[in-house]
């Protein structure tokens, strides 16, 4: 069970195989890696603030629940603070658990709330400025997708 | 004095990010700073912003010690 905040570019490959090893009994692995977008040219760079401490714990409350709730074996999350470059990796998902579907749910639940719901600040720069970008309708909705399914 | 933290668009309006404010609670805090930038002020009170302290999330008003560090939390996004 991991959580990272990292200043630093990563290789999700690598991480990947980090993840995977020495792992007889899980059966299956799903990652998510969030790339940052260009925008055909209107995104120069990103920008990702935390609050140090606190980011870390929020996340690892909502990975504790999903993992009681999908039944996961173990996670990592790793996600990048400071100024990011389009095409760099922005954010690192990886879940195990014996069998496959609990390991891809639980990865898309917790992808769904690190973009609405985890403790980051986002600013996008592009050729007008900055701007601060807020979770969209969409943000929302998917993580309310969740809430609905209790029987779970 | 509390330790008042602002993230987010919150630092870029204010043009802080941390600041030591004396002042007994939250109300008084948020009056106080409202008082010095009535931009701020509104953003601080805005529909979404939330407050933690100690990084415990509050709703309301509380009570503030030496040291405790008040955070303005706006709107968040990741990913």
């Amino acid at each position: 069970m991991t959580i990272r905040l990292t200043f630093d570019a990563f290789d999700p490959g690598a991480l990947l195989t980090e993840f995977c090893k020495g792992r007889s009994e899980v059966g299956a692995v799903a990652t998510f890696t969030g790339i940052a977008r260009a925008e055909a040219g209107q995104t120069t760079a990103l920008e990702l603030e935390a609050y140090p401490g606190f980011t870390e714990a929020e996340i690892g409350k909502t990975a504790e629940r999903a993992k009681a709730r999908f039944g996961l074996d173990d996670f990592a999350i790793l996600h990048r603070v400071g100024k990011i470059a389009p095409g760099d990796p922005v954010v690192f998902v990886a879940t195990a658990a014996r069998h496959r579907r609990a390991a891809f749910e639980a990865c898309d639940f917790l992808m769904d709330y690190l973009k609405s719901k985890a403790p980051f600040w986002k600013k996008e720069y592009g050729p007008n400025g900055a701007r601060w970008v807020e979770p969209r309708a969409e943000d929302h909705a998917d993580l309310a997708r969740w809430e609905k399914e209790t029987t779970r | 004095m509390a330790r008042v933290l602002l993230f987010g668009r919150l630092s870029d309006l204010a043009g802080w990010r941390e600041r030591q404010v004396e002042s007994p609670f939250l109300s008084a805090l948020r009056s106080k700073l409202a008082d010095e930038d009535p931009a701020l002020g509104q953003a601080l009170a805005g529909r979404g912003v939330q407050v933690a302290l100690d990084q415990v999330i509050v709703r309301g008003d509380a009570p503030l010690s030496v040291g405790t560090e008040v955070a303005f939390l706006p709107p968040m996004s990741g990913g």
